[in-house]
């Protein structure tokens, strides 16, 4: 079955059309990437699946059913997401117990403090950070954070935009080990955005690349290997992050 | 003769538990070529590169046995001396061209203003020297980019604009500090190529600070490594592959390859080391 399904979607914002037609479909349990340079609409999808960009067309299916344009609760149980900037995406002045158990109040979810504990330990971070606030911790254990709150839901679904771009390539070994193995252990499905063409290799097995708001191709990541792909494009993006000998 | 020599470089910062050095005795020289510093977040690369500008603010505390430019010992100039030199013959392009361009200045007068504060020029030279910096960062249509405002252009002609205004005094060392960090992988080349041409063309020093292994490798002659405040190991760009500190074995292998076979990156153990 298709996790996510999108067909021929076309967003807007105001009367500027920044994604053309786009159709790809993630099956359940998939890592798919979105590839493209910046402005290339990628991040835009991605807000259109998650009600932060409303004014699209076409249609979104989110597990067998179409998406609504409004906040939706149940689609929140079903699907998260975690932004680029952890300096950004959590709240400064809430510890991250606050930020934590937000989701599971406004749902009505009881059990907090044990979720949270295990939360916590799924994600890697040590009990004592429970009430520290955000500025006292550092980019990648900020990004766990956010991951970890994408997680108190349990959402099958996991829409990733960029998440470890703003970090350290030692901090973003770090999380990916970490998306790889919570993958797995929780059945997640990935929909991930990222211009770093190696990380999508490492993370995802299929990846449509994008230019000017619509998809260029949709190959799976085995071809990163050999460098064989359909349009110039991807070859170009290809050849700049350094081909198969980076 | 080398261009830059520091010799036991150190930056402190008070903390609750007295003074903290984030800089730990950092030694180096540079003759007019292209030194690269790698090193993660919190290792201190950055600063050394600011304090070489002698940009360290209070309550930071920069201290050192030497640090000499072309002969001028910048330890004993004032600010007013130092401001001089800044930009002049000393200048650095920063991270983010979001947060380092003057948000409500013209491109074209921000530019401007870093030529008139060295030179004294007519206002139709300036203007001709300004639109031939931006030709030669290759921008197309200067004369209109020239009159935009910095929210109105992409972050790769931001982060050319930039170096357009650190370049155009016609500096002796350039020191980039993650110049393209902020950039897409198509735009981080043509910036990083547009540098290193400049600095060949005009034999300049260059000095690029990044956390990006691979692309240090690429645009430099010689590495540093820095980790916690120290150098752990130096070597030349060729060879950065046959490097020996366990650290920098850790920074190479936690990237993710083209070819990717592993199921998990390996992960720098940090108890291994004080520090960050």
């Amino acid at each position: 079955m298709n996790a996510l399904a999108l067909e021929g979607v076309s967003i807007a914002y105001g009367h500027t059309q920044v994604v053309h037609d786009v159709s790809f479909s993630v099956a359940s349990g998939e890592s798919f990437a979105l590839v493209g340079e910046s402005g290339s609409g990628k991040s835009t999808v991605l807000k259109a699946i998650a009600a932060l960009a409303t004014g699209w067309s076409g249609s979104i299916e989110v597990a067998g059913k179409p998406r609504s344009r409004e906040h939706d609760r149940q689609f929140a149980r079903q699907c998260q997401m975690v932004f680029q900037d952890p300096y950004g995406s959590l709240h400064p002045r809430k510890s991250i117990d606050t930020i934590l158990a937000e989701p599971l109040q406004v749902h009505g979810l009881g059990n907090r403090n044990s979720r949270i504990l295990d939360m916590l330990d799924a994600v890697g971070l040590d009990k004592r950070y429970r009430f520290r606030f955000p500025h006292q911790l550092s980019g990648g254990q900020r990004q766990r954070v956010a991951i970890a709150r994408a997680l108190m839901l349990e959402p099958s679904i996991m829409l990733l935009d960029e998440p470890t771009s703003a970090l350290d390539v030692s901090v973003q070994a770090e999380i990916l080990n970490l998306l790889k193995r919570l993958r797995v252990e929780q059945n997640l499905t990935y929909l991930m955005v990222s211009h770093n063409l190696p990380v999508v290799g490492f993370m995802c097995e299929r990846m449509a690349v994008m230019q000017y708001g619509r998809i260029v191709e949709i190959c799976d990541t085995t071809a990163l290997r050999t460098g064989e792909f359909a349009s110039e494009y991807t070859k170009e993006l290809y050849e700049a992050s350094g081909g198969a000998g980076c | 003769m080398a261009m830059l020599e520091l010799e036991n470089l150190r930056v402190s910062f008070p903390s609750a538990e007295g003074p903290v050095d984030v800089v730990k005795g950092i030694s180096l020289s540079l003759g007019r070529e292209r030194l690269g510093i790698v090193g993660e977040s919190g290792s201190g690369k950055s600063l050394t590169g600011r304090a070489i500008l002698k940009l360290i603010n209070r309550p930071g505390i920069m201290r050192a046995d030497r640090l000499e430019f072309e002969g001028i010992d910048l330890l004993s100039r004032s600010e007013r001396q130092m401001r001089h030199l800044r930009g002049a013959r000393l200048s650095m392009v920063m991270q983010d061209p979001k947060f380092s361009l003057h948000p409500v200045m013209r491109v074209g007068d921000q530019i401007a203003e870093a030529l008139r504060c060295h030179e004294r020029l007519r206002r139709r030279d300036v203007k001709a020297r300004v639109i031939a910096m931006l030709e030669k960062v290759r921008i197309n249509d200067p004369e209109a980019v020239a009159r935009l405002y910095p929210h109105q252009i992409s972050g790769g002609m931001g982060q050319r604009v930039m170096i357009a205004m650190m370049l155009i005094p016609k500096p002796d060392l350039l020191i980039a500090d993650e110049p393209t960090s902020a950039l897409d992988v198509s735009v981080q080349a043509t910036v990083l190529d547009l540098i290193d041409s400049l600095v060949t063309d005009n034999g300049m020093g260059l000095m690029l600070i990044s956390h990006d292994l691979h692309l240090v490798a690429r645009y430099c002659d010689r590495i540093l490594v820095m980790n916690a405040g120290e150098v752990v190991e130096e070597c030349a760009a060729g060879q950065l592959l046959q490097a020996t500190h366990p650290y920098t074995q850790g920074l190479l292998a936690a990237v993710p390859q083209m070819v990717e076979d592993r199921d998990a990156l390996p992960v720098i153990d940090r108890s291994r080391w004080s520090g960050t």
